[in-house]
């Protein structure tokens, strides 16, 4: 029971034509399927199409990585398109604010979630402070931390916050529907969460995504 | 000599030789030239040198603080040890795609010098396919990322590495992995010579085989090296956490299975011919999306890398061309390649195919979670995470029926099994499975039980197999350990590779006993935690030779012994202001004490604190897996009448 080489003797088990493999019955060892050469080079394109489908999606989403339309790493937040939630928390050395506040600020503004406690907030602070010198108003919230850590921290590290206030029950943070510190959210004028971050600022997000969207929120 | 120009025109050069090897191997084979076949191989050899001569320079400018070459100046400096600055050659972009063409040139040097006893054509035509690849990465490393860019004027001081990359770790994680995933072109490069030649046949089965191994071999390495780090380098205590990173590296090394074992058929049986092609394209082409998706930024990983989105570009047409024109050539030759071996379902092959479809089936799950949500974001505008519940739901019932297929596949013979003597050999390996199963659902719940059954299943099948090879118990002992002595090293490497996987996933299902508890203690306070009490004896402070650290004593005791003392620190960098987590770990091969150092406060210390039962034993079974394919390696079959070559390349390489 030899196939001649070039030619398939039979349908193979694999696209569920009969062929009765019983006890002792030999069958055809590769699943070779398909009658006619056509259908076979057409089965065998397979693997090429897709391929070829895949590295198109991968040109886009590296074209929109490129232009900041597409962010892997932003991790969804019911609030996007909603009103920030009503909140009222004390100051870290002074003030603290409410989001009646932030209301009443009517402007564009980062609020930025971090803790002393917290590496990759360490990390973002630079980006944070270029964000500061750029003049835009960034305001913090400690979360789940002392008063005087986060008072430490922001005087040993440098201090990027217009305003800052604290949250160290954390009951605010989870209104605001956090996963984790640091986090980063933009509003607009109207109090509207517009973009959201989860995760450290890193230097390209900063000029991407976050200096260009408060520039058209500020027009 | 050293001078980083020197360096940079090697790698130029590296590109002309490896044009040239690829032009000369494909064109002379297709004009069955001997005198353009004959060059081929000397070229890629020459290639291999040139890239060596390359790397070293980079290494040595790094090695002296060379800050007038970019990369040095951004990821070193003078204060940082000898030893990293060694590791830190690869340990960013332009460096590690350096690092990438050397093991690529060395690959195709190697198969230029252990091919000798290849036919002319199909080593001319395998080393020109290496060829053009490697002319592809040597140009993106000449022209996108080159690591020879220089500073003027030099900065005084570089800027250093990131901390937690200054790790032993580092030192080999990458390297091994880069030899798994480019080991992977040598298969690919015999598949598309076969495709170019139109043939497959048993010795093209038996050729590939031994580098596959070797790249198998290496990517386990990797691997297995990569959870130990993220172990206990990274400080979370967690071993493996589906992360699109680590995916990616799982998927090669899945395929890269299937292959090994399907190409055994291809040399026994001829049969699934186009699969294993398929399967040696399959893998590398993994392999490189891998480092793709890593490096472009697409995939959201905790392992942060630099994104560099204008490089993805250059990346993803290379991609392009290497697997769509290998795919297209599949796709027009592969359907002539007809099987000759005929089987029973119930065999060897029968198995192997099993094995094919389930590993592949979990290759595909692993894919669509790890392609998943960059797709839906990019087509549907929705965000999604795909986190370990999905893969535990989808990967654990392929992966079940494979534990259990393993054990009764090696007990199948060739062409046609009975099951009777299958029952004979594996009986009381499935009774002490279940035994341990017993056992452990007492102690645990159902999903690691049986997890602990699957793993006594694998360890014992492999028992069982090795007994029944060498008539255990059924010959007098004396000629039973003759036979042991001359049973094949592959039957042996299997055996151990197989019982591998089970102590890993005992490993895996140990760690659902693991006690953990994050602890607040001031110096004499104790805790309990896994029946052991921990006690803080002191705060201490420590000087590095690039950083501070803050040194936690931690006394762990158990019944009043003394069992260890822990030093977990907490080291601060002053050059970037990074501070990181130096976790301790006292390990007794069975149970893993691990502490970490979280933050001092109040003349206290925050402490996170573990005990990992059974942990060590992923890493173990990582080990036997690897040693497996070194045995199988060193089979002598393979070595007979094939590319005589593969440890010695792999020792080559691995220097």
């Amino acid at each position: 029971m030899k196939n001649p080489p070039n030619r398939v003797a039979r349908p193979a088990p694999a696209r569920a034509v009969p062929v009765r493999p019983g006890p002792g019955r030999a069958v055809p060892g590769a699943p070779v399927p398909g009658r006619s050469p056509l259908r076979r080079t057409l089965l065998y394109s397979i693997p090429v199409v897709t391929v070829l489908a895949a590295g198109t999606g991968f040109y886009f989403m590296l074209r929109g990585l490129r232009r900041g339309t597409f962010n892997p790493h932003g991790v969804p937040s019911p609030l996007v398109g909603h009103r920030i939630p009503p909140f009222s928390l004390p100051g870290i050395n002074a003030g603290g604010f409410s989001s009646t506040e932030i209301f009443a600020a009517h402007r564009p503004l980062v609020i930025n979630f971090f803790a002393s406690w917290c590496l990759p907030c360490r990390e973002e602070e630079p980006v944070l402070m270029g964000l500061r010198a750029q003049g835009i108003p960034i305001w913090g919230i400690a979360y789940k931390d002392t008063v005087p850590a986060a008072s430490a921290y922001l005087s040993k590290f440098g201090n990027p916050y217009a305003r800052t206030a604290s949250d160290e029950p954390g009951r605010a943070s989870i209104d605001w529907g956090l996963t984790g510190v640091p986090e980063t959210f933009i509003i607009n004028s109207e109090g509207v969460v517009v973009w959201h971050m989860a995760g450290p600022l890193t230097p390209e997000l900063a000029t991407r995504v976050v200096e260009p969207m408060m520039q058209k929120l500020n027009q | 000599m050293f001078n980083p120009e020197v360096g940079n025109f090697a790698l130029a050069l590296a590109v002309v030789l490896a044009i040239a090897q690829g032009v000369m191997g494909i064109w002379g084979a297709h004009r069955r030239d001997a005198s353009l076949m004959a060059a081929a191989p000397a070229l890629a050899i020459g290639q291999a040198i040139a890239l060596i001569v390359s790397f070293a320079v980079l290494v040595h400018a790094n090695v002296v603080n060379d800050f007038s070459v970019k990369v040095v100046a951004e990821n070193s400096s003078s204060m940082k040890p000898l030893f990293y600055r060694i590791t830190g050659t690869w340990g960013n972009h332009p460096g590690s795609v350096l690092l990438w063409c050397l093991v690529l040139g060395l690959c195709s040097g190697a198969v230029a010098i252990f091919g000798s006893n290849l036919p002319s054509a199909v080593r001319a035509r395998v080393v020109g396919v290496q060829g053009l690849s490697s002319a592809g990465f040597t140009l993106f490393a000449l022209l996108s990322s080159n690591p020879f860019t220089r500073l003027w004027p030099p900065p005084m001081q570089g800027m250093d590495m990131n901390p937690l990359l200054q790790d032993p770790g580092l030192a080999i994680h990458p390297p091994m992995l880069y030899l798994g995933y480019v080991g992977f072109s040598v298969p690919f490069a015999f598949a598309v010579a076969a495709l170019i030649e139109g043939r497959v046949d048993a010795a093209w089965g038996r050729w590939v085989r031994p580098w596959t191994l070797a790249a198998w071999c290496a990517l386990t390495c990797g691997i297995t090296l990569g959870s130990w780090w993220a172990y206990y380098d990274l400080g979370w205590g967690g071993f493996w956490y589906w992360d699109p990173v680590e995916n990616a590296s799982l998927l090669p090394w899945l395929t890269g299975t299937a292959l090994l074992h399907s190409a055994i058929v291809v040399e026994k049986r001829e049969a699934l011919k186009t699969w294993t092609v398929l399967l040696a394209i399959g893998t590398f082409s993994l392999s490189l999306l891998g480092t793709f998706l890593v490096r472009s930024g697409i995939l959201n990983s905790v392992h942060s890398f630099a994104a560099a989105p204008n490089r993805g570009v250059f990346i993803l047409v290379l991609l392009g061309i290497l697997i769509v024109g290998s795919l297209l050539l599949f796709a027009l030759r592969a359907p002539a390649l007809a099987p000759v071996g005929i089987f029973a379902p119930l065999s060897r092959e029968g198995a192997l195919i099993l094995n094919n479809i389930l590993i592949c089936s979990i290759a595909a799950v692993v894919l669509t979670g790890t392609a998943y949500p960059p797709f839906a974001d990019l087509l549907a505008g929705i965000k999604i995470s795909v986190g370990p519940p999905f893969y535990a739901s989808t990967v654990f019932p392929l992966a079940f029926p494979l534990f259990l297929a393993m054990s009764l596949g090696t007990a199948l013979s060739w062409k046609r099994a009975a099951l009777a003597p299958v029952f004979r050999q594996v009986w009381w390996a499935a009774l002490i499975s279940v035994v341990i199963g017993l056992f452990a659902v007492m102690r645990m719940r159902a999903l690691p039980a049986l997890g602990m059954v699957a793993a006594a299943w694998l360890v014992f099948g492999a028992l069982a197999d090795v007994a029944s090879r060498i008539s255990l118990f059924s010959l007098p002992p004396r000629r039973s350990l003759a036979r042991l002595m001359g049973l094949r090293r592959a039957a042996i490497g299997a055996a151990v590779a197989h019982a591998g996987l089970g102590v890993t996933i005992a490993g895996v299902a140990g760690m659902s006993l693991a006690a953990s508890a994050v602890v607040f203690l001031k110096p004499g306070q104790s805790t309990n935690i896994g029946g052991y009490t921990w006690t803080l004896k002191s705060i201490g402070e420590h000087d590095g030779s690039n950083y501070k650290a803050a040194v936690a004593t931690v006394l762990v005791s158990h019944n009043g012994r003394l069992v260890t003392t822990l030093t977990p620190e907490r080291r601060q960098f002053p050059i970037q202001g990074i501070t990181t987590d130096e976790a301790k770990i006292q390990t007794n091969g069975l149970r893993d004490l691990y502490a970490v150092f979280g933050e001092e406060r109040d003349g206290g210390a925050v402490l996170r604190l573990h005990d990992n039962r059974f942990a060590p034993w992923i890493w173990f079974g990582g080990a036997f897996m690897a040693l497996g394919g070194l045995l199988s390696l060193s089979d002598r079959r393979l070595r007979v009448g094939a590319p005589r070559p593969a440890a010695a390349a792999l020792a080559a390489a691995a220097r």
